[in-house]
């Protein structure tokens, strides 16, 4: 059965499986979820902060790392395993820097992440990385992206998106309320990344970890407060709806 | 080659097989090439002179092409053209325009009126043809301009395999880039590309003075790379004997406002000049002008008809 052919990452199976590769994709559906939105002069990414022991101290649980100036990823799944990719696409930065005189482009790097990925699903001994990432930044011109990876090292770009713990919902809710307008104004991109993160994390802001990124500027993780007014306007909103959905 | 042959029998001195490749100077003391050279093909051959204790320059005497060329490439702007956006006519060049006309336009109030500068740099690249080996003139039409891509050069001066090898590598890697970025490489990448290369066989006998001359997204860029390990970013280079020459001609006559055929001009006179005092520069002028859709070639003049045209004025 299946068995015989998940032994070897470098092994296809009869029906043309790699499975390894779909087992690191399993345990990212275990990691916390993350969302991902690509508005027009800003980028934002969220991730759902687990709760922390009461002796932990939370500001070593860092989900959303800066790789350059320009580009940020954050990711689900093995933490450890994020860990190593992000040191290389750090590194990658600073030498693309070096060779070409200028900061990578968001497709650059996350090609390079995807073919670090791809290596991992096609050497033995080695097995994949249990990760995917959102990767969002701006280029040197100005344009915003959001690129999404996954284990089997092939990349997509999307407008917005999740991974993790329930990304078919977190993604459903998105494709149903994201608007081409709203991405014009940087608050209600905000709102929406947030307002996604909120259907699916248990207590509201607490367990939000949210960083935006302006253009030309570098990226901000907003801290407690700020989140917590963002939530508060999104609950206002959403009661006025539903008194106007009362009234009609 | 019949080259070879010659230096034989007279003041060159020959270590090895000498059949293989040449380059356009005398060389001494090169060592082993690096990739790909098998042993018989070392070539080394030396001035009888330069045996002596003569270091005073030290590596540089080994590059002793440099002392048969000269290469010239500089930036130069091209004046700026006034518009106005709502109306009809059609762009001026600035040297039509008095004060007083630009006056009188500002002077308007009804018409909206917008100046957009638009600064077109360019770089004008400008090379003799001349290869000499010691007191032989080996060519008098060389090219000295390697054109890597549509809109990107590189110049000549050092050993000519060096040069164009490295180049046609350098071609390649961007090519790559290319493909692989889905946008054109930049200046600065490319020169930087080719200096990383080079620098791995620091040392070992590379002997290359280039100019890497192209338009990328931030406008003209210029820039020197040798075998040295030096990439130097800057407005203005010359390269080789004739260099100081064509530094004079070139630093008297530099301006702001540049027409593209005036800056032509002083760069083909630049190497004339220097043509008629180095005696290891000559034969043709090769001019070349890159913009923004890329390199044109200009022109390929003779040395001794812009002689005439020169000096037929002062008689």
């Amino acid at each position: 059965m299946a068995m015989s052919y998940d032994r070897a990452i470098t092994v296809f199976s009869p029906d043309g499986h790699l499975f390894q590769v779909e087992y690191a994709q399993e345990a990212v559906k275990k990691g916390s979820t993350a969302v991902g939105v690509r508005g027009k002069n800003v980028v934002v990414l969220g991730v759902e902060k687990k709760t922390v022991a009461k002796l932990q101290d939370d500001r070593t649980v860092r989900k959303i790392c800066a790789l350059d100036d320009n580009v940020f990823m954050a990711f689900a799944g093995l933490t450890a395993d994020a860990r190593i990719v992000v040191n290389r696409a750090r590194v990658e930065c600073q030498s693309h820097r070096l060779t070409v005189e200028d900061p990578v482009t968001v497709e650059y790097i996350t090609r390079f992440i995807s073919s670090i990925k791809q290596r991992y699903t096609q050497s033995s001994g080695r097995r994949p990385f249990g990760i995917s990432s959102l990767i969002v930044g701006f280029d040197f011109d100005g344009t915003p992206h959001l690129y999404q990876t996954d284990p089997s090292g092939t990349y997509h770009a999307w407008k917005a998106n999740a991974i993790g713990r329930s990304a078919k919902t977190v993604r459903e809710f998105l494709e149903k309320n994201y608007k081409e307008e709203h991405m014009e104004s940087d608050t209600d991109t905000i709102k929406l990344a947030i307002r996604a993160l909120l259907e699916v994390v248990q207590s509201g802001g607490k367990n939000i970890e949210l960083a935006i990124m302006k253009r030309d500027e570098s990226m901000k993780i907003l801290v407690q407060e700020e989140i917590e007014e963002y939530v508060t306007a999104i609950e206002k909103e959403k009661e006025e709806a539903e008194k106007q959905k009362k009234k009609t | 080659m019949a080259l070879s042959s010659v230096l034989q029998s007279e003041s060159a001195d020959f270590s090895f097989n000498n059949d293989r490749s040449f380059s356009f100077g005398c060389r001494f003391g090169q060592t082993n090439l690096g990739f790909g050279a098998a042993p018989g093909d070392r070539l080394n051959f030396a001035i009888k002179a330069s045996l002596g204790p003569d270091d005073k320059d030290g590596p540089e005497r080994k590059i002793e092409f440099l002392h048969g060329t000269t290469t010239l490439a500089f930036k130069c702007w091209i004046n700026f053209s006034v518009a106005e956006r709502n109306h009809q006519r059609t762009a001026s060049k600035a040297t039509n325009f008095s004060s007083q006309e630009q006056l009188a336009l500002l002077n308007q109030p009804a018409i909206p009126f917008v100046i957009i500068p638009q600064f077109q740099h360019g770089v004008i690249v400008a090379v003799d043809s001349r290869a000499t080996a010691g007191a032989y003139i080996a060519s008098q039409t060389v090219k000295k301009v390697i054109e890597i891509n549509p809109y990107l050069l590189g110049t000549m001066a050092g050993g000519a395999a060096d040069c164009s090898f490295w180049e046609r590598l350098l071609a390649r890697q961007c090519r790559v880039y290319e493909l692989r970025n889905k946008e054109r490489i930049s200046v600065a990448a490319a020169s930087k590309l080719l200096a990383n290369m080079v620098y791995q066989y620091k040392g070992m006998g590379l002997s290359m003075g280039t100019m890497v001359c192209g338009w990328d997204k931030r406008g003209p860029g210029l820039y020197y790379v040798d075998s040295e390990g030096n990439r130097v970013c800057g407005d203005l280079f010359a390269v080789g004997s004739g260099s100081m020459y064509a530094y004079g001609v070139v630093d008297s006559g530099l301006r702001q406002d540049l027409s593209v055929e005036e800056a032509c001009e002083l760069g083909r006179r630049a190497i004339y000049q220097a043509t008629y005092r180095d005696a290891y520069s000559g034969g043709q002028v090769n001019l070349y002008h890159v913009h923004s859709e890329g390199w044109t070639r200009v022109s390929q003049e003779d040395v001794l008809k812009l002689h005439h045209q020169y000096q037929e004025p002062k008689k």
